[in-house]
C-alpha cells in the first residue's frame, strides 16, 4: 500500500490533502468578508480577498488601523465566521465547516475582553480549555490537572493557580487566559489585541512569552495588534490592512516602509533598521 | 488544584438531602394540629409498607393526606424554580435573572388561567384535561422567554440592563391581562386565582399529575444537567464558549426549553411564587461555588428546603389562616437579597 493512500485515509472530508512535503500549516486562500445590517441592503464593511500562508512555530501580526477589518479577519480564520468567498485552511481542514469541539481541538483565541459573571480561581478557569477534550458529563481526570500544571508553568504562572480571577492584575490574568489557551493543544493559536489593557512591561513580556510558546510547541500563532514596534520585534511576517484592504503581506522590514505607514495610519513617523535587522517606527511630532 | 469530584459532589448533595430530611420531618410536625414526632414516625413507617389502614395516630389523616403532599409538592416547585433559575442567570450571563424577575412565571401563570378558561368550553379526552393546565403553563413560559430574549437584544447582543427591563415590562403586561381575565370568573373562583396568583401551594393534584410533575421535573433537570459544564463556558459570553468548544445553539435550545418547562409545571400547580429561583442559586454559589456540575443539584436541594421552610412558616405564622406562600418567600427573600446586593456578591 502505498503511503499516500495511508495519508488520504488519515484525512477524511478533506478538500485538499495536504500536499507532501510542504509544512504550511495555516492557509488562508482569498478570503473576504461583508457586513450588512440586513441582506437587502449594501454592505456597511467589506472585507477584500486576503492571502497567506503560515508554518508552525511563526508568529504572524495583523497590523492597521480601527476599523481595518482586522478581527474580522481573525474570526475569518478562527472559523468563527463563514467567509463570503475564499476559505481558512488549517492543516487542510476549512475551519468555519469544523464541528465546535473539532475546531476548539485545533484552534485557541484570547479575546480583547474575557468577562467573568462570577468568581472563579485560576486553576478552574485555565481547566475551562479542557472542555473541548471531555464528555458529556465530566470530570476532570489527571490528565486534564497535569496538562493544566504545565500549560500554567509555561506561561510562569503556576503561582497564580490558587488566586482569585478578579483579584489578580490585567498582566496576570492575561498569562492566565493563555494558559487557558493552551490547555486546548491547539495548533493555531490566535490573539485579538491581547496587549489591550496592559502596561509596557507586562506587552513585551507577554509578546517575548508567545515567541517561546511558538518555538517550543510549535504553534502557527496569529496577533491582532496596535503596537508596531512590538510586531516588528517579534513578528515573522506582517499583514497590513486599511479599510477591508490588504496592503501588503511580508517580513516586517518590507512591510515597513515610511510613506506607506505614513499613509496608513495618518501620522507622520519615521522608520529605521535596529540592529537585529528588524525595523523600528518612530513617531514624529505632528507640527 | 482541586478539579471537581463525584465523590465530593455526592458528600454535597447527601448533606443537603439531609437537611432536608430534618427540615421536612419539623414540617410534617408543625401545623395548626400539634402531632407528636413517635406518631409521625409510625405513620409513615406505616405508609411505606403500604399499611395505609393501620395509621395509628388520631390525626395521621392529616400527615398522611394534607401535609405530605403538600411538602412534596413544595419540594417540587422549589427544585423546579431554582434550577431554572440557576440556568437563566447562567444562559443570560445575568445574576439578577429567574423565571419570576423574567416575566416567565407571568407567562407561565397567563397560559394556566387560559387553559382553565378554555378547558370546559373544549371536549377533551380526560387524559387531555389533566394536562391541559400544565401545557398551557409550559406554552406561556416558552413564549415568554422568547419574547423577553428577543426584547432583550441591543444590536444584536444581549444586554443585562434591557433584558431586565423586558423582562419587568412583559410581566407586568402579562399580568394585566391576567388580572382582564379574571373579571369574567365568579367571586369564589377569583378569590381562589387570586390566592393561586400570589403563590400557593394548598391545592390538592390529582395522581396522574403527581406522576407527570415528577416525570417531568427529572426529565428536564436532567437535560440540563447535561449541559452543565458547557454553562460554566458559557458565563465569559457566547463568543467565548464557542471557541471553547461549546456548542451554543444546542445548549440555548435545550436550557430555554427545559426552564420552560421546569417553569410552567411549577406554576401551573402553585402559580408565581418569586425570590425562590433568584436568591437561592446565590446562596449555593457562595457555599460551594459557581461550578454549575455542583451548582445545578445543589441549588434543586437549597430550593426545595427553602420553600418548604417558607411554606411552613406560611401555614403556622397565622394559623389556623394562612398565607400565600409567595408572600412568605417575598417577606423573607427581598430582605435577604438586598443584604446580598449590599455585601457585593449577587
Amino acid at each position: 500500500m502505498s503511503s499516500s493512500a495511508q495519508s488520504s485515509s488519515a484525512w477524511p472530508n478533506l478538500g485538499d490533502a495536504p500536499r507532501a512535503g510542504s509544512d504550511v500549516r495555516l492557509s488562508v486562500e482569498q478570503v473576504s468578508y461583508a457586513y450588512s445590517a440586513n441582506p437587502s441592503q449594501a454592505p456597511l464593511f467589506t472585507l477584500e480577498a486576503n492571502s497567506f500562508q503560515s508554518r508552525p512555530g511563526e508568529i504572524v501580526a495583523i497590523l492597521g488601523p480601527n476599523a481595518s477589518g482586522k478581527s474580522t479577519l481573525l474570526k475569518l480564520i478562527a472559523g468563527a465566521l463563514a467567509p463570503l468567498s475564499g476559505r481558512v485552511l488549517l492543516d487542510g481542514f476549512v475551519t468555519h465547516t469544523l464541528a465546535p469541539r473539532a475546531r476548539a481541538q485545533r484552534i485557541a483565541m484570547v479575546q480583547q475582553e474575557t468577562p467573568l459573571l462570577f468568581p472563579a480561581r485560576a486553576w478552574e478557569f485555565v481547566l475551562q480549555g479542557r472542555h473541548p477534550y471531555g464528555r458529556t458529563l465530566r470530570f476532570e481526570n489527571e490528565e486534564d490537572v497535569l496538562v493544566a500544571r504545565n500549560a500554567l508553568a509555561q506561561v510562569g504562572a503556576d503561582h497564580l493557580s490558587d488566586r482569585w480571577m478578579n483579584e489578580i492584575s490585567g498582566g496576570e490574568r492575561q498569562r492566565v487566559i493563555l494558559a487557558r489557551a493552551l490547555c486546548q493543544q491547539p495548533l493555531l493559536l490566535l490573539l485579538d489585541e491581547p496587549t489591550l489593557h496592559l502596561d509596557i512591561g507586562a506587552q513585551v513580556d507577554l509578546l517575548a512569552t508567545l515567541r517561546r510558546l511558538a518555538a517550543e510547541n510549535r504553534y502557527t500563532v496569529v496577533v491582532v495588534t496596535h503596537e508596531l514596534n512590538l510586531a516588528a520585534e517579534y513578528a515573522d511576517q506582517v499583514v497590513l490592512l486599511q479599510k477591508g484592504k490588504s496592503l501588503r503581506v511580508g517580513s516586517p522590514a518590507s512591510v515597513y516602509q515610511r510613506d506607506l505607514l505614513e499613509e496608513v495610519f495618518h501620522t507622520p513617523l519615521t522608520v529605521e533598521q535596529g540592529s537585529n535587522g528588524r525595523p523600528r517606527v518612530n513617531l514624529l511630532p505632528a507640527s | 488544584m482541586r478539579p471537581l469530584t463525584l465523590r465530593r459532589l455526592f458528600l454535597q448533595c447527601s448533606l443537603l438531602a439531609a437537611i432536608l430530611f430534618v427540615v421536612v420531618v419539623v414540617a410534617l410536625k408543625l401545623g395548626a394540629v400539634p402531632v407528636s414526632l413517635y406518631g409521625l414516625g409510625r405513620d409513615l413507617i406505616s405508609v411505606l409498607l403500604h399499611q395505609t389502614s393501620a395509621l395509628s395516630s388520631d390525626y395521621g389523616m392529616i400527615v398522611i393526606d394534607i401535609r405530605l403532599p403538600r411538602i412534596l409538592l413544595a419540594i417540587f416547585v422549589g427544585a423546579s424554580l431554582s434550577v431554572a433559575g440557576t440556568s437563566f442567570q447562567a444562559l443570560l450571563r445575568n445574576p439578577l435573572a429567574d423565571p419570576y424577575v423574567l416575566g416567565v412565571s407571568s407567562g407561565a401563570a397567563l397560559g394556566a388561567v387560559l387553559a382553565l378558561i378554555l378547558e370546559p368550553h373544549l371536549a377533551l379526552p380526560v387524559w387531555l384535561a389533566a394536562l391541559f393546565t400544565p401545557l398551557g403553563a409550559f406554552l406561556g413560559a416558552a413564549a415568554t422567554i422568547a419574547a423577553v430574549y428577543f426584547l432583550g437584544q441591543r444590536e444584536g447582543q444581549i444586554d443585562s440592563a434591557t433584558l431586565l427591563l423586558a423582562g419587568i415590562i412583559s410581566a407586568s403586561f402579562l399580568s394585566a391581562i391576567i388580572m382582564f381575565l379574571m373579571t369574567t370568573l365568579s367571586g369564589r373562583d377569583f378569590r381562589g386565582m387570586a390566592f393561586w396568583l400570589m403563590g400557593d401551594l394548598s391545592s390538592s393534584l390529582q395522581p396522574s399529575l403527581r406522576w407527570v410533575l415528577g416525570a417531568g421535573f427529572f426529565v428536564a433537570a436532567g437535560a440540563i444537567y447535561t449541559t452543565a459544564s458547557d454553562l460554566n463556558l458559557l458565563l465569559a459570553g457566547e463568543k467565548e464558549a464557542m471557541h471553547l468548544g461549546v456548542d451554543v445553539r444546542r445548549v440555548r435550545l435545550v436550557v430555554y426549553v427545559a426552564a420552560s418547562i421546569l417553569t410552567g409545571l411549577a406554576v401551573s400547580v402553585s402559580g408565581a411564587i418569586g425570590y425562590v429561583g433568584l436568591l437561592v442559586p446565590h446562596v449555593m454559589r457562595l457555599l460551594f461555588g459557581s461550578d454549575h456540575r455542583t451548582l445545578l443539584p445543589t441549588a434543586a436541594f437549597g430550593g426545595a428546603i427553602a420553600l418548604v421552610l417558607a411554606d411552613t412558616l406560611a401555614r403556622t405564622v397565622v394559623a389556623p389562616s394562612e398565607l400565600p406562600v409567595g408572600a412568605m418567600t417575598a417577606l423573607a427573600g427581598a430582605p435577604l437579597f438586598i443584604y446580598l446586593l449590599r455585601r457585593g456578591s449577587a
